[in-house]
């Protein structure tokens, strides 16, 4: 487990933080107006049931077929790509990844490295050790700039800067952007973000991006965007640096047209993003342009963890599209921000424990109410629900040998195991049970009438003064 | 031990010991996409590709010289990138001129006119190698003549496209051609001009790469 030092903590103020968004009413209307117009336009773009599910099931076997070849697909990978002239770089704790990163950038003096929208990025802070570096590292993608001039973090994976309106923007770019008035007109802010961009593409040493498939048959990166940045990033400079997961990984090409339908559908409803990029090597001979080194990082940060147990490998089928937060009613309620994690929403609650251990994250997985949304609209069927109630066993057990996840039993209480096994233990003796509820009934008046949350918004709970049971004797039933 | 290893051998100890049946991404397609005519293909790929905020005209092999100078003259460009070792490219450099287009050719490698790429260069042309009619997108294979940059950077990208040269689906394409024997530098899939919903879900042309893309599409006599 990693010894990176997040801004995050997940585990302290998650309470605070969902509480403070539930109490702005311009945060829950800008996430619910949000989550409402993503859900309608998926729905659009899956008008047919029967191919829905068929495709889903497909991407399904896609995710597992690879999955269980992950190490030998890795192999093949990096065998192809280094055939292909990208260098390849393994990395299992975020500070790997940084050190290989800042190497890179090092070895070629470089000031300034623009970015493309890559989550793994975000997900080992790579912005704050390059700073620390002395490197520059600007977003460029629309979404991620805005955040990173507002000092803040996405607070969602596809759009980064959901939670903020054009007002706040426009406010943003006059006092931050050099020579720009304030604008809330749409238009003109992408405009200013373009020319402001558009010169760092130019000046820029390093471009780095992430990877939405690697493909291992061929040796190719893929990448999908709207922007263009992600070309800029991958073209422009003369390095481009990659990272990625090490489950982002195809043996075959063929699979990537269904995950890419999936993708580009369940994210934003679109039936393809505008710019699908495959990159199959550096610059060759004759070329004119393109970057003449092209590196990939591949990340485990806790994958490999996951990969190990046959139920919690299924996380590792995500393809990142975000549809599990766009549906999910906690999210819509308390944004992104609040989880104090990478990945936030339903995704972020499986995930996040094999990154950062449950010592960090055994709250997370209380978090939902278990209605089954995000488990449903998974284009690739993880089953988010199941995993969600194997993570609150494997926090809020008694710590035992050989735990298949760091930090198990992080969140055991002996106090609130006692009491529910007293429960079970009332609720499976007849006698014990008629006991206790003749209890209840006798003295229900010492029901406290604060009952802490509970009673915040509800009345206190007291049992009845008759029981069914004594009800039903007197009816002679 | 390295990382790589150290990864791997995690990954191996715990790897199933088989794997599932490979999945039948051609059978999938074939019993959920028909297969259209080639005048319904052309259809679709408009339809698609004009939703995404494309601009589309129907052109021949004749007259498609002539459309392409009215497109400049519409959009008041006057100065044009083009591929000076391609028919279209030799075509335009023996026309354009006259016409009062200045045409610029991308026979240096970027390094040496960089800043004039992104800040002098209006409008490009390139060809595309084929189309996709169920997403409307186009599929370009960048190369040594028409370089990576030329779709990317000019604020307004004109691609001519045969008609008769569409897929119906991008799987379609990738099985037809056999990608899988070996992919370009970069190879790119392309469905209208650049755009961002990044600021309140609203939607705006232009982001970072061309705002405008234009299709000439020859043989769709529509």
């Amino acid at each position: 487990m990693s010894e990176h030092i997040l801004q995050f903590k997940p585990s302290e103020g998650f309470r605070a933080r969902s509480k403070a968004v539930v109490d702005n009413p311009f945060l829950r209307q800008s996430f619910r107006g949000a989550m409402d117009f993503l859900m309608s336009k998926r729905a659009a773009q899956f008008p047919d049931s029967e191919e829905l599910e068929s495709l889903r099931t497909l991407g399904e076997s896609i995710r597992q077929y690879n999955l269980a070849k992950l190490p030998t697909l890795l192999e093949q990978l990096e065998a192809n790509l280094t055939r292909n002239g990208i260098q390849v770089h393994w990395a299992e704790t975020p500070d790997e990844a940084n050190a290989i990163i800042l190497g890179i950038c090092q070895a070629r003096s470089a000031k300034l490295m623009v970015k493309g929208k890559s989550m793994v990025s975000e997900e080992i802070e790579l912005n704050h050790a390059a700073e620390a570096a002395g490197i520059g590292a600007l977003e460029s993608d629309m979404g991620e700039y805005i955040v990173q001039l507002a000092g803040e973090k996405p607070s969602h994976i596809i759009m980064p800067a959901i939670h903020k309106t054009k007002e706040e923007i426009a406010r943003l770019f006059a006092d931050k952007v050099e020579g720009v008035d304030y604008t809330d007109n749409v238009d003109a802010l992408i405009q200013i973000g373009r020319n402001v961009l558009r010169q760092k593409f130019l000046e820029a040493d390093i471009g780095l991006s992430g990877v939405n498939f690697a493909v291992a048959e061929t040796g190719t990166l893929c990448l999908v965007e709207n922007e263009g940045n992600g070309r800029m990033c991958t073209t422009a400079p003369p390095v481009h640096i990659a990272i990625t997961g090490i489950e982002k990984i195809v043996e075959k090409l063929e699979h990537v047209p269904p995950l890419l339908s999936l993708l580009t559908r369940s994210a934003t409803g679109q039936n393809i993003s505008t710019y699908f990029n495959m990159i199959s090597s550096p610059r060759k001979p004759g070329e004119k342009d393109g970057p003449s080194e092209v590196h990939l990082v591949l990340l485990d940060n806790g994958r490999s963890q996951a990969y190990a147990d046959e139920q919690l490998r299924k996380t590792l089928q995500c393809i990142r599209c975000g549809a599990c937060m766009n549906h999910c009613p906690v999210y819509t309620r308390i944004g992104g921000h609040a989880y104090g994690t990478t990945y936030p929403g339903p995704i972020g609650k499986i995930i996040s424990p094999h990154m950062l251990g449950l010592e960090a994250t055994s709250t997370m997985a209380t978090a939902s109410s278990l209605c089954g949304a995000c488990g449903e609209v998974c284009p690739v069927k993880i089953p988010i629900p199941e995993l969600l109630m194997r993570l609150r066993e494997e926090a809020f057990t008694a710590p035992h040998a050989n735990p298949s996840m760091v930090g198990q039993g992080a969140g055991y209480s002996w106090l609130m195991t006692s009491v529910w096994k007293g429960w079970a233990a009332v609720y499976r003796s007849p006698s014990l049970y008629g006991v206790a509820t003749w209890l209840g009934s006798r003295f229900s008046w010492l029901m406290p009438s604060k009952q802490g949350a509970w009673t915040s918004v509800r009345v206190p709970l007291k049992p009845a003064p008759r029981r069914l049971r004594d009800m039903l004797k007197e009816r002679g039933e | 031990m390295s990382a790589r290893d150290r990864i791997l051998g995690k990954l191996k100890a715990t790897m199933p010991a088989t794997a599932p049946a490979l999945p039948d991404v051609g059978g999938w397609f074939a019993t959920h996409r028909v297969v259209e005519s080639s005048a319904d293909k052309a259809k679709r790929f408009r339809a698609c590709i004009e939703l995404a905020h494309a601009e589309v005209h129907a052109v021949t092999s004749a007259n498609w010289l002539a459309k392409l100078l009215e497109v400049l003259r519409a959009k008041q460009i006057d100065k044009l990138l083009v591929a000076e070792e391609t028919a279209h490219g030799e075509a335009v450099l023996n026309d354009f001129p006259r016409h009062g287009i200045d045409c610029q050719t991308y026979d240096l490698p970027i390094e040496a006119w960089k800043s004039e790429m992104f800040q002098q260069t209006p409008a490009s042309l390139t060809v595309a190698r084929a189309a996709i009619a169920e997403t409307g997108t186009l599929i370009l294979w960048p190369n040594a003549d028409e370089p990576r940059l030329m779709s990317l950077v000019p604020p307004v990208h004109i691609v001519l496209l045969d008609a008769g040269k569409i897929y119906n689906t991008f799987f379609e394409a990738m099985q037809t051609e056999g990608w899988a024997n070996g992919l370009p530098t970069n190879s790119l899939l392309i469905s209208g001009p650049s755009k961002t919903a990044d600021i309140q879900q609203t939607l705006a042309y232009g982001a970072h790469g061309p705002k405008e893309l234009v299709v000439l599409m020859i043989g769709d006599e529509q």
